[in-house]
């Protein structure tokens, strides 16, 4: 497949040039990137999923390592694997019987504990998070009997695969979903901002003070959504320092209508018991509901925590995902500030409102286990 | 209550003036505003002055230094004078703490009620003379025992005087009633005497608590006097006390100068009331008062257009349009001394910059310009001299708003131009007032900043890693002689826009071979994990422990608090101020808009083509409050003190 390693080259080298910015530019190139790779990939009649999970591996590792500063590739990365092995086994699971399919389930369960150490605790704590998470709670019944299953399916995949690979017309079947269900992933990540902004309305109210620092896609379409519903407010942009991409957002803030004042970065704290909330944009979000976000955010968090200010992130859907605890990525010139999750009020995603706390359970519902623990060998 | 107060503050800008003084309580920017503003303060502004010039504090009076021991040589009863001064102070303190901290009643502990309530009274006037006068107050005290020694005739005057001034006339009828006070009935002086306690209510709690045993006291005092009265006479018992209190020539007739010690006694009591209500600042919202001021105005500042909501009563000035045409006044301006002149325009220029460097440039150019005055005929000097320098101060205003640094050195000037004795030749009194001058830059500032530094230089260890932010002269200098005396540590500076002060520091340190490590404020929580000090100058300390400086101060201190990190403030104590604030809103100076627009990293600025929308608003803020609990420690000329002492080293210097 010389022809997909000429595409990821091709974009390994635009995101080292920084031509591609932006976690959602990002995310879209990378989904479409990893589509063309699973199009592409040559069906082995055997062992269909593995064969697909490790071409994606292989390609998303390159990928992470042109920037590991970028979490958006690594987690467009894992949703793709995490939902190759989601279709795998709900197609398996079509053809296997129940009664089997129980006896497997904690065999695999077994096999996890036993093989690996750190991704066997990771696993076992997600398989017993996933149960109660709330979405699985309000479905019916059958989904969360099946809920438990993704975590585990990695490990068993192959044993399923095995057992279930006679059918050839399945196989095809699941290249074909997996090629659906990253085409849906694309269209998620254009929608989110959508969804987001969508809230806008019940968050902003009319002669608010909104005070947000540098340029985010999501917070801007989240100002205009509630500009459009006539609210009336004012907002405050601190520049955001080294790149001043602040400047940028109160242009277009401004073009819009909008009452914008921008102020320095030093002046925040200035500034700040005036204001009625905080809005900024999110580049990651841990699984302990911290946030990677622009350099200076974490002084606007302080502040805020100070005044009790609202400090509300938006989270686009490709944005979550780090399991640490760990403070800043070192890089030279910080680019990002880590926020403590007690600095957080809020998060607004695209299925909505979410404290710090919940953080974890969107996480689980998006990828799988095992993923995480290939991240970390593939970019460590 | 309502309707006696319109005549208080027409008596105010009297009181004022009389005795001690005090351009202190207000400030600078008002001293043209009020003239205009108050149509009756031009009448009776003619009366106190000639009141002034016989008031027998006039005397310059010695710094503290020597202060001790003149208590001593002056006093008949050295021990009980001592007691004396010790109440005076420590209840001094306390309401100072309470009328601006509004901390709450103090106890009253003194054991000699009497005392303490003629003291409280003294003291009063202790908190009103400006922070260098402090030596009257111990005038007072000592005239006070030496008063009471002759069974306390002076009572009498003392209360006669405080009630006269407490009515709504003009000062004539204090004398009028210091002459009737003999004869002066009950009636009437039930009557006054509730006009007395009506006059403090509104001082807080203290006053109140305490009403009705002030009342007792009054009494108490009253009958003293009066005995002492039938026994001695008014008049010769008050030349003596006059004599024994101040040496000044008296050129006037005995009831004259009765009066005038009255109103010395107790016009700083009403005046100390007043004072604290700050002076109203000028408010660029209240247009009235704004054309008024233009009309005035030598600096035509054109004001910008757009202007943040919050910030609308402070003056906002388009930047670098009027500086050429100033240029273009400076040989035809006869009001303002070139060498203000030069002064004001490097303030608006931005040529001259910092607290301490603003400070002492204008001093000197205030000391040129009293070299090459000359008290024009018909007028006194201590009064032509003054208004000259108030001419001065609004220009300079006029340019930028004033520092609080300077503020502070422009009361102590003017409170040393009153203090002039009226016998004293104009030559020596130019003398005498440059010599002060000097003498304040070199004490208040030169001096106080080697203290500091030598007080910071302690607190630095090997191998610690120093914050900074911005430029502060102070810490540069703190830095700068670690360095020299062998300290291993580096230096993280923290810069912001649109200012960059920064970098100068860098340059400078650099330059001195001191390992910098140079970063933007927004990196602060990055670069803190390995900081173990932030040392921090500042534009004021108020009163309350809030730290007034460059803007971002309040950033860095609070990510410093998140981390742990211990902040001091380097501040000397000429800085300090009485006003509180708690946030930044409520005062602040605007810097120049446009300077925000450019960003270093692009040639054009990204806001290029929408500074026209209305919608638009720049705002360069140029300080900021930190509050009191994220610094920990201030270290001054007087030491290293945390924020709570600060309030007693604010009321005792």
């Amino acid at each position: 497949m010389p022809d997909v390693q000429a595409l990821v080259n091709d974009f390994v080298l635009k995101i080292k040039r920084r031509k591609i910015e932006g976690s959602q530019a990002t995310a879209k190139h990378t989904a479409e990137l990893l589509r063309q790779v699973v199009s592409q990939q040559r069906i082995t009649y055997t062992n269909q999923a593995a064969s697909l999970i490790d071409a994606v591996k292989a390609v998303g590792e390159q990928l992470i390592e042109a920037n590991p500063v970028e979490l958006a590739i690594g987690n467009i990365v894992r949703r793709v694997l995490h939902m190759i092995r989601e279709e795998n086994v709900s197609s398996a699971m079509s053809a296997v019987e129940e009664l089997a399919l129980g006896s497997d389930d904690d065999e695999a369960e077994h096999d996890n504990r036993m093989g690996l150490s750190a991704a066997a605790v990771a696993a076992a704590a997600r398989s017993t998070l996933r149960a109660p998470s709330l979405q699985t709670l309000l479905e019916d019944i059958p989904d969360s009997a099946t809920a438990p299953h993704p975590p585990s399916s990695g490990g068993d995949s192959e044993g399923k695969n095995k057992s279930a690979a006679e059918s050839s017309s399945r196989n095809k079947k699941l290249k074909h979903d997996v090629i659906e269900a990253i085409n849906e992933l694309i269209q998620e990540i254009d929608t989110c901002h959508e969804l987001i902004s969508a809230q806008a309305v019940e968050h902003i109210h009319q002669n608010e003070v909104i005070l947000t620092l540098g340029h985010s896609r999501t917070v801007k379409e989240f100002l205009f959504a509630a500009n459009e519903k006539k609210r009336s407010f004012r907002v405050f942009v601190a520049e955001g320092a080294p790149r001043y991409q602040g400047h940028v957002l109160a242009k277009e803030l401004v073009g819009k209508g909008l009452q914008t004042t921008v102020i320095t970065d030093s002046a925040v704290f200035a500034m700040i018991s005036r204001v009625n909330m905080v809005i900024v944009g999110a580049h990651a979000i841990m699984a302990n509901g911290g946030v990677i976000a622009p350099v200076g955010i974490n002084m606007v968090a302080l502040a805020a925590q100070r005044h009790a200010v609202p400090f509300v992130v938006l989270a686009d859907c490709m944005d979550y995902g780090q399991l640490g605890d760990s403070p800043p990525i070192r890089v030279e010139n910080p680019a990002f500030d880590y926020v403590a999750p007690k600095l957080v009020s809020l998060f607004i995603t695209d299925m909505g409102g979410h404290s710090p706390s919940y953080v974890y359970r969107l996480i689980a519902d998006y990828y799988s286990a095992e993923d995480l623990v290939v991240r970390r060998k593939s970019a460590p | 209550m309502e309707p006696r107060r319109p005549p208080r503050t027409v008596s105010d800008p009297k009181v004022r003036q009389v005795g001690f003084v005090t351009p202190a309580a207000a400030p600078p920017a008002r001293t043209v505003s009020d003239t205009a503003a108050m149509p009756a303060a031009g009448a009776s502004q003619e009366l106190p002055l000639s009141g002034s010039s016989l008031s027998p504090v006039m005397i310059p009076p010695p710094r503290h230094d020597g202060l001790s021991a003149r208590v001593t040589a002056l006093l008949p009863v050295p021990i009980a004078a001592t007691a004396l001064r010790l109440d005076n102070l420590q209840i001094r303190v306390g309401s100072y703490n309470q009328s601006e901290v509004l901390l709450g009643t103090p106890p009253m502990t003194s054991p000699s009620s009497r005392i303490e309530d003629a003291v409280s009274e003294f003291s009063d006037d202790v908190s009103a003379s400006s922070l260098y006068g402090r030596t009257e107050p111990d005038k007072v005290g000592t005239a006070f025992p030496g008063r009471s020694g002759d069974l306390m005739p002076a009572k009498s005057v003392v209360a006669g005087g405080s009630i006269g001034s407490h009515t709504p006339e003009n000062p004539p009828t204090a004398s009028l009633v210091v002459k009737a006070l003999p004869g002066i009935t009950e009636k009437k002086r039930g009557m006054l005497e509730k006009q007395h306690d009506e006059a403090a209510a509104p001082k807080p709690l203290k006053e109140k608590t305490t009403k009705a045993e002030r009342r007792a006291l009054q009494e108490a005092q009253r009958a003293a006097k009066s005995a002492a009265k039938e026994g001695g006479g008014a008049d010769p018992t008050n030349t003596k006390k006059d004599k024994v209190v101040k040496p000044t020539p008296q050129k006037k007739d005995v009831p004259e100068v009765a009066a005038s010690s009255g109103k010395k006694v107790d016009r700083p009591l009403e005046k100390e009331r007043k004072k604290e209500v700050l002076p109203l600042r000028m408010q660029f919202d209240d247009k009235h008062k704004v054309e008024k001021v233009k009309q005035r105005a030598i600096v035509n500042q054109r004001e910008a257009k757009s202007r943040v909501e919050f910030f609308q009563r402070l003056p906002q000035y388009v930047h670098g349009t009027q500086l050429q045409e100033l240029e273009a006044k400076f040989f035809q301006l006869d009001a303002v001394h070139p060498s203000v002149y030069k002064v004001g325009l490097h303030h608006l220029s931005g040529k001259i910059t910092g607290g301490n460097a603003r400070c002492i440039a204008m001093l000197l150019a205030f000391k040129e310009a009293i070299k090459d005055y000359s008290t024009p005929p018909e007028k006194a000097l201590v009064r032509d001299l003054n208004a000259k320098i108030s001419g001065f101060v609004s220009f300079l205003i006029e340019c930028r708003p004033l520092s609080i640094s300077m503020g502070n050195a422009i009361k102590f000037l003017k409170n040393r131009i009153a203090k002039l004795p009226l016998s004293m030749s104009e030559l020596d009194a130019k003398a005498s007032i440059q010599s002060d001058i000097d003498r304040f830059i070199n004490q208040k500032i030169i001096i106080a900043d080697k203290v500091i530094v030598r007080h910071a230089f302690a607190k630095i260890r090997d191998g610690d890693v120093l914050l900074t932010y911005g430029l502060s002269s102070v810490v540069e200098m703190i830095l700068v002689y670690a360095h020299e005396h062998k300290k291993k540590f580096r230096i993280v500076i923290v810069d912001s826009r649109p200012k960059h002060e920064g970098q100068i520091l860098l340059r400078r340190l650099v330059a001195k071979g001191l390992n910098c490590t140079y970063t933007h404020i927004n990196a602060i929580s990055y670069i803190m994990h390995e900081v173990t000090r932030v040392f921090l100058g500042a534009a004021s300390v108020l009163s309350n422990g809030t730290v007034y400086s460059r803007v971002g101060t309040a950033c860095v201190a609070m990510v410093a608090k998140a981390y742990r990190v211990p902040v001091l403030i380097c501040c000397e104590a000429y800085k300090f101020h009485e006003r509180v604030q708690l946030d930044s809103i409520c005062f602040n100076e605007l810097g120049d808009p446009d300077a925000i627009l450019k960003v270093p990293t692009h040639v054009e600025s990204y806001l290029y083509g929408c500074m026209d929308n209305d919608n638009l608003q720049l705002l360069n803020l140029n300080y900021d409050a930190t509050p009191s609990d994220y610094v920990s420690m201030i270290i001054t000329d007087y030491g290293m003190v945390s924020c709570n002492q600060l309030l007693i080293y604010c009321s005792v210097f």
